[in-house]
């Protein structure tokens, strides 16, 4: 096999995984701050795809502003679950008990998401013709696609945003106090509450943005989140439960893992590869390639 | 016998359910009628089955459509294949399904809670995209006109009531099995607390494991039957899919799971209420199933998070308690019946008792450091068979350490712990239990949804099959420590003392014949102090050795026959309590200078 072909498939596998890399530092950031798993994180996208979707059908808005234009909304929508639904099944108790609740509750809330969608919108899947999205920029010998270069880049730029917000800011680092010692942190004057509604609605803005992303070179369909939110699991998992600067990382691995997977595998089994990669790292670095402990940042 | 007529009352109920079903088999007429029966008769069995694995034992399993599908796609295979029927097909589906839950079992079971269920969706979506691959989208199953019986093909959809009934009868069997079984016993004590459990000698991987097995076979074989009476074509989709883990949980939750009447309520109510919304405006709506399904897992966790079978049990009046049988109930009081009820506890066939004096335990030069700090170094003692041996030394200094190292928990970095002159190092803690090292903790580890009988009984199972004689045993050893009153409530409502009382008789029902005291005497007043002190002395006397930590300095030199101080992970002294309280170097490290000019003023 030629070197500019592997070079090609490496490329490939990392522009995808920028996207990949955002959505998941969402759910780490969910995770890493309120210890939730988060199963509608994938129907959060699901639905920023389609705001991109619309506003670009509708008022002609490029689909990469669009994903930007989806953070406020989706900022409070986070905001508002969190404060009906999330308050509920946080804060005292039996860790085990609250995380099975968790996990169930958030589970219901992606099959309803998933399903009103359904109805709502219909089944049929939709598309945005984004006029970069089959064009490529070569380098050397090697094609970069346009959509998915730019989305990289916006998915860099957001990344880089949180990571800022994180160490720079006092609310930032009252976010990370409240994820490390939520006891301390409250006796310091943290409304640990307050922390757990920020960080959820920002991971839901993060994962609609890259929804709006993905949008441009991907279909959108009510059911699509099925496929992606297993993906964030593993790109999770990979960079150590909660960790963001490792969430980020393992986003990258996945599409690299899953555009390697094509060199060795045949296309319909692409994504056995990153199951294997996911089950791997379980079982023999359960604390992820990176991370020493569970934390935030 | 008393005993096999209570444990046949318990099956009234299963006999209940199936005779109700058997009426609604032939009192239904339409089709469509029968068609919903067989949905909540399979959904029903599905959800049993989940709930052997995740209801009893805990483990939160999102992957459990594996073995539904791959119970469907053996049974159907091997009729396409080679035409075997699939009524020994489903057999041979439910053992597939046995030999993938032990292929997966081995290496998940390894992982806790988040990291099981996350690592248990991959196996479905693992199998789906093979099943694609190997280009089985879609398997007819082939219509065989000549023999339909043999193939599993009625026309009376009645058969197919009987047949998902069938399966249903079998898996509430073994789910009644369970729940009154070693087994039950075991997987609820490890879903409470999983240390406490391996503690009290419960292999948790083994049960796990079995569990896990147990729950597998059925839910293959209802796939199989879900393929030949609904599905007629198996899709990768229609049997790996979300959906089939979602109608299970869905079940399962809303009815609550850890019971076998959950799932059951919970099919009962959620299937017929979805299949009706799904034929009236289904077509309108396409999507109104899983809305349905999605807002009653969310209604049911924020309203009646443990299920619709448990709340409605807790707004009946309290359960009537077991009778206390005649000649085990003992009364706290006298000290000639406790003695006996203690001997009846710690009873033990075939063990021959070591002469008073020789080396029970011997700690040969145990080292275990953490991350930066030398928790213990270099420690060596012996622990002589029928003496109270204290463990003393400040805070920090290794003791509960050592307590981890001697039953299992840790391992030493270096050293080694004989046990009879056994090498007990590196065994699970559960085999250390069994061999008769028993221990509590300095924090009570209680399993807080069990009785306080329950929670004893799981220690008694260590040295009893059967769940009456554990019960017998349990007994005794609350008559023992003196808290037979209270052995039908749970240990939330017990007092800090009757909470280290429970904890102590859970550890002698294990029929110990050494066992580890992590500071007994912590948080008791002085009336506990002095009734601990006499239970611990008791012990002893009943011919179980006793290594106890403990901080209260009066307490422990009147207490115990010899003492070894700890300080920094080294052992700074060793012997009896007059000659270590006055060893300068126990007095510094441990007991400070103020000590030292106390002990100087009683000389003088």
């Amino acid at each position: 096999m030629a070197l500019g072909e592997l070079v090609q498939y490496v490329v490939t596998g990392l522009l995808v995984g920028g996207v990949y890399a955002l959505m998941s530092i969402g759910l780490a950031l969910i995770f890493g701050v309120m210890r939730v798993v988060n199963f509608a994180q994938g129907d959060f996208m699901m639905l920023g795809m389609y705001l991109t979707y619309f506003l670009a059908v509708g008022y002609g808005v490029d689909p990469l502003l669009g994903a930007l234009v989806a953070i406020p909304p989706f900022f409070v929508l986070g905001l508002v679950v969190h404060r009906v639904l999330l308050v509920r099944v946080t804060g005292g108790g039996d860790p085990q008990r609250l995380m099975d609740a968790q996990l169930i509750l958030t589970l219901g809330l992606s099959l309803i998401i998933t399903n009103a969608t359904t109805m709502i919108l219909t089944p049929m899947p939709r598309g945005i013709r984004a006029a970069y999205a089959t064009q490529a920029f070569a380098v050397g010998p090697v094609l970069l696609n346009q959509a998915r270069s730019y989305a990289f880049l916006m998915a860099l730029l957001l990344a880089g945003a949180v990571y800022a917000f994180l160490t720079r800011t006092d609310l930032g680092k009252a976010l990370r106090a409240a994820a490390d010692e939520p006891e301390a942190a409250g006796y310091q004057g943290i409304d640990v509450r307050a922390m757990h509604g920020l960080a959820f609605g920002v991971g839901i803005a993060l994962v609609a943005a890259a929804g709006g992303l993905l949008a441009t070179y991907h279909p959108i369909e009510p059911t699509v989140a099925v496929n992606f939110i297993v993906l964030m699991f593993v790109a999770v998992v990979l960079g150590g439960l909660g960790s963001i600067p490792g969430a980020f990382a393992g986003g990258l691995l996945i599409g690299l893992v899953q555009s390697l997977t094509l060199l060795v595998l045949p296309f319909q089994l692409q994504n056995v590869g990153v199951f294997i990669a996911f089950l791997l790292v379980l079982y023999f670095r359960p604390q992820g390639l990176f991370g020493q402990r569970l934390r935030a940042v | 016998m008393p005993g096999a007529l209570a444990r046949l009352r318990g099956l009234v109920p299963i006999g209940v359910v199936v005779l109700v079903a058997l009426a609604l088999t032939f009192v239904l007429t339409e089709r469509y009628h029968h068609r919903v029966l067989t949905l909540v008769l399979i959904w029903a069995t599905m959800g049993l089955a989940w709930n052997i694995i995740s209801g009893y034992a805990g483990q939160i399993s999102f992957g459990h459509q594996a073995f539904f599908g791959v119970g469907a796609y053996v049974t159907v295979l091997l009729v396409v294949g080679v035409r075997l029927t699939p009524w020994l097909g489903l057999v041979a589906g439910a053992v597939a399904a046995v030999v993938a839950a032990v292929l997966i079992g081995f290496p998940t079971f390894r992982l806790a809670g988040i990291y099981f269920a996350l690592a248990t969706l991959a196996y479905p979506l693992i199998l789906r995209i093979f099943m694609d691959f190997l280009g089985y989208q879609e398997v007819a199953i082939p219509m065989v006109r000549d023999q339909p019986a043999l193939y599993m093909q009625f026309t009376d959809p009645r058969a197919y009531d009987l047949l998902a009934l069938a399966a249903l009868a079998g898996t509430l069997l073994l789910s009644h099995w369970i729940e009154t079984s070693r087994l039950g016993y075991a997987l609820r004590a490890l879903k409470e607390n999983e240390q406490a459990a391996e503690a009290s000698g419960v292999d948790t991987f083994r049960s796990k494991m079995v569990a896990y097995m147990l729950s597998a076979a059925p839910a293959a074989v209802i796939g199989a039957i879900y393929a030949h009476a609904i599905l007629y074509v198996v899709t990768p989709d229609a049997v790996f899919g979300l959906l089939v883990i979602v109608q299970t949980l869905v079940v399962c939750l809303v009815g609550g799971a850890g019971s076998k009447w959950g799932p059951l309520l919970g099919a009962a109510i959620m299937v017929p209420m979805s299949e009706t919304l799904d034929a009236t405006i289904g077509d309108r709506l396409p999507g109104i199933q899983g809305v349905v399904y999605g807002a009653a897992l969310v209604l049911v966790m924020l309203f009646a998070p443990e299920g619709l079978y448990w709340w409605v049990r807790g707004l009946l009046p309290a359960r009537r308690t077991v009778p206390t049988p005649a000649g085990v109930a003992v009364a706290a009081g006298p000290a000639g019946t406790a003695t006996a009820a203690l001997e009846l506890a710690t009873d033990v066939a075939g063990r021959a008792p070591l002469a008073r004096g020789a080396a029970l335990i011997d700690v040969r030069s145990v080292s275990k450091a953490f991350v930066g700090v030398h928790a213990l170094e270099d420690v060596s003692f012996a622990v002589q068979a029928g003496e109270i041996l204290g463990v003393i030394g400040p805070n920090g200094a290794g003791k509960t350490t050592l307590f981890n190292v001697l039953n299992g928990f840790l391992a030493p970095d270096q050293g080694e712990v004989r046990y009879r002159d056994e090498r007990i190092t590196g065994l699970r803690p559960n085999a250390i239990c069994r061999r008769g090292v028993g221990r509590t903790f300095q924090v009570v580890r209680s399993f807080p949804h069990l009785t306080v009988l329950e929670n004893v009984m799981v220690g008694a199972f260590v040295r009893e099959a059967a769940t009456d004689r554990a019960r017998q045993r349990a007994r005794a050893a609350l008559a023992a420590v003196g808290l037979d009153a209270r052995a039908e409530v749970v240990p939330g409502s017990l007092t800090t003392f009757d909470l280290r009382l429970m904890e102590v008789a859970r550890c002698l029902a294990t029929a110990p014949e050494l066992i580890l005291l992590d500071e007994p005497l912590a948080g008791l007043s002085r009336d506990g102090v002095e009734a601990m002190m006499a239970l611990v002395r008791r012990v002893r006397d009943a011919g179980v050795t006793v290594v106890i930590i403990e901080h209260t300095m009066y307490a422990v030199v009147q207490l115990v026959d010899r003492l070894v101080v700890l300080d920094h992970g080294r052992r700074i002294g060793e012997g009896v309590p007059g000659e270590v309280v006055r060893d300068p170097a126990v007095i510094e490290a441990y007991l400070g200078k103020r000590w030292l000019r106390h002990v100087e003023n009683l000389k003088a």
